[in-house]
């Protein structure tokens, strides 16, 4: 028989779980978390000032203009929505193949995609350049007509998307909170925290009845959130591939773009755990080596898969005989003004996690963390390749023009780090960053069979 | 404060399987209103209690079905009837266009639905919910019965939790 790794190490029992998550939110801050967090949010407060002076001065101060009409806020909206995709792919795709060790590490992935799709979401309300008028992107009745949106852009199947998609994860984080927001009351020891984290947990109580229809409900949204989060991403790449422009208009963007996105997200996921496994020493008890080892396989599984993805898009173009596809790709993409940004997204998303291959290299925490750090650097600068390299050189050369890039351009993508970061940051402290509730049922995977079932 | 509910007594366990067996036991006694309560769903609870499947699915179905046609009415009432455009001269109801926010709009009503119907199920969020044990979120487990149940005897109850291991027996004014 194949012998299965515990899923938590140390022998803990019921009791010990509880406390080991819920020590965090109980304990004052150390000086770690404080340090990180003003660092963080020093970088938030800049982002704002910085998006502030945008929102004020206008889209002209990034290097959007013709012909690159989209530049930095979008590549950077389909980073972060991408790193997203990893947190509902961890809660509902692998719940849904009952990997029972997605239970430790889908609490923080599901908060990851929550706060990436928060701060992708900003992106394209300020790229209108006018976010005052955001609201003209939803269908209501208005006194223009009424003139209704165009159902049949793909900018607007993006609005339906990615609004759903921040919904109905940001719904189904919240329920998986329910139960344990319910704990963290019961163990309250003064007022305040006993009223809010009770106000929180909804009035839970726990009775088999309400666990039978939790569990089907559950199971109800990891079923529907799996299309979504493939149909989030299809969509991300159908802004792109509907419209003519060589280098865009291809039918493997979709699952090109899905792909991408599992990979850079995880490569996020395994960044992010290997800081809270310093953070909270604890934790290593509940997020073990083998629960990134299998983060790792996934990345290097991932990658080759984009890898293969960059190698189709070559072969096709020069399948095609479309001389304006052969020429952005083997001309303008690999040998010209961003061939050091093409290189450097080969180099970081298709050679480093080859490195994954071997054993050593997937259980070293230095390892990973670098290689995840290449792999999110490789990702932005795959929608950069994408992006620009498209627009800046299309049919005729009279319209070319490289993308110049701005101070502004880089203060929005260092800062949106900034975004991201804090609201992490203070989710390790104030929510339980394991599933309390879904942790216990799997601790016996592993252990020696005590006779009873 | 206002009463929650009925008074009754309660029973707790520290270990998993014997509060299952004590569930099934409690319900071959002739119980029917009891509940049992656990810091996580536990396996053979639901089969224990005899608690049927969630209804909840239907719910998602239906209004799945209602996000579908709505979406379906509004992409073709506004494109092809309210105020037609013609965009590239695209038939005003462009179905194959539309698919996307249909897809969309098909998956948030039926998330949607199914999280108001688990709160309506579950009878959440409610202001201070009766409490038999704080420890019952972390890791100790009860069977409760209520005063109003079916042959319903303080020491007989006492018993029958005792006998099937309970380490603790509550009587409670409401719950």
């Amino acid at each position: 028989m194949i012998h299965r790794n515990k899923l938590v190490l140390g022998d803990k029992d019921l009791k010990d779980i509880t406390e080991d998550i819920c020590a965090p939110i109980e304990a004052y801050p150390s000086k770690g978390w404080l340090g990180l967090l003003t660092g963080a949010l020093s970088i938030f407060i800049f982002y704002v000032i910085i998006l502030g002076i945008v929102i004020d001065k206008g889209m002209g101060l990034l290097g959007v203009n013709h012909p690159n009409a989209w530049g930095t806020m979008i590549v950077t909206f389909v980073f972060w929505i991408g790193i997203g995709h990893a947190g509902t792919l961890i809660s509902a795709i692998l719940f849904l193949f009952r990997q029972k060790w997605r239970t430790s590490v889908a609490r923080t992935a599901e908060a990851m995609t929550v706060f990436a799709v928060m701060t992708a979401g900003l992106f394209p309300l300020l790229h209108t350049g006018r976010p005052w008028l955001d609201y003209w992107l939803f269908p209501y009745p208005n006194q223009r007509g009424p003139l209704w949106v165009n159902f049949r852009s793909p900018l607007l199947w993006d609005v339906f998307a990615v609004s759903t998609y921040a919904t109905v994860s940001m719904v189904f984080w919240y329920i998986g909170l329910v139960p344990d927001f319910a704990t963290i009351k019961d163990r309250a020891k003064n007022k305040i925290r006993r009223a809010v984290y009770g106000a929180l947990s909804l009035g839970w109580r726990g009775t088999a009845k309400n666990w039978s229809h939790y569990e089907m409900l559950y199971l109800l949204l990891a079923g529907l959130s799996t299309p979504l989060v493939l149909s989030v991403h299809t969509i991300v790449s159908f802004d792109f591939a509907v419209a003519g422009l060589p280098g865009w208009h291809t039918t493997i963007f979709p699952p090109y773009f899905v792909a991408g996105a599992v990979f850079s997200g995880f490569a996020m996921v395994v960044t992010l755990m290997s800081l809270v496994r310093i953070g909270i020493p604890e934790f290593k008890n509940y997020i073990t080596l083998d629960h990134m080892e299998v983060m790792n396989k996934i990345i290097m599984t991932t990658g080759l898969m984009v890898g293969y993805a960059y190698g189709s898009e070559f072969f096709i173009a020069w399948y095609s005989g479309n001389p304006y596809e052969k020429y952005v790709f083997f001309v303008s993409r690999a040998f010209g003004p961003y061939a050091w940004a093409y290189w450097t997204m080969i180099t970081c998303n298709v050679l480093i996690p080859q490195v994954f291959w071997f054993k050593k290299a997937r259980r070293s925490i230095p390892i990973m963390f670098v290689v995840s750090i290449f792999v999110n650097i490789g990702m932005w600068f795959e929608r950069f390749v994408i992006t620009i390299t498209s627009l800046s050189r299309d049919f005729l050369p009279a319209n070319w023009g490289n993308y110049p890039w701005t101070f502004y351009d880089g203060a929005i993508l260092f800062g949106s780090f900034g975004m991201f970061l804090t609201f992490f940051l203070l989710y390790l402290r104030f929510f339980p960053a394991i599933s309390i509730a879904e942790i216990k049922p799997v601790l016996p995977v592993g252990r020696e069979s005590k006779g009873v079932h | 404060m206002a009463k929650h509910g009925l008074g009754g007594i309660a029973g707790i366990w520290l270990d998993e399987h014997a509060v299952v067996k004590a569930a099934a036991k409690t319900r071959e006694s002739g119980f029917v209103k009891f509940d049992a309560i656990s810091p996580y769903p536990v396996h053979g609870m639901e089969e224990a209690c005899g608690i049927r499947r969630s209804w909840i699915p239907y719910v998602t179905f239906v209004a799945g079905a209602a996000g579908l046609l709505s979406a379906l009415w509004l992409t073709w009432w506004t494109s092809a009837v309210n105020w037609p455009i013609n965009v590239g001269g695209k038939p005003f109801f462009s179905l194959p266009a539309f698919i996307p926010i249909i897809f969309e709009l098909t998956i948030l009503f039926a998330a949607l639905c199914s999280v108001g119907a688990l709160f309506y199920a579950a009878k959440i969020p409610r202001v201070d919910p009766p409490n038999i044990d704080p420890d019952l979120t972390s890791h100790k487990f009860a069977i409760f019965i209520p005063q109003n149940d079916i042959g319903y005897d303080e020491a007989k109850i006492e018993r029958l939790f005792k006998d099937m291991g309970a380490t603790e027996v509550k009587k409670l004014a409401e719950y």
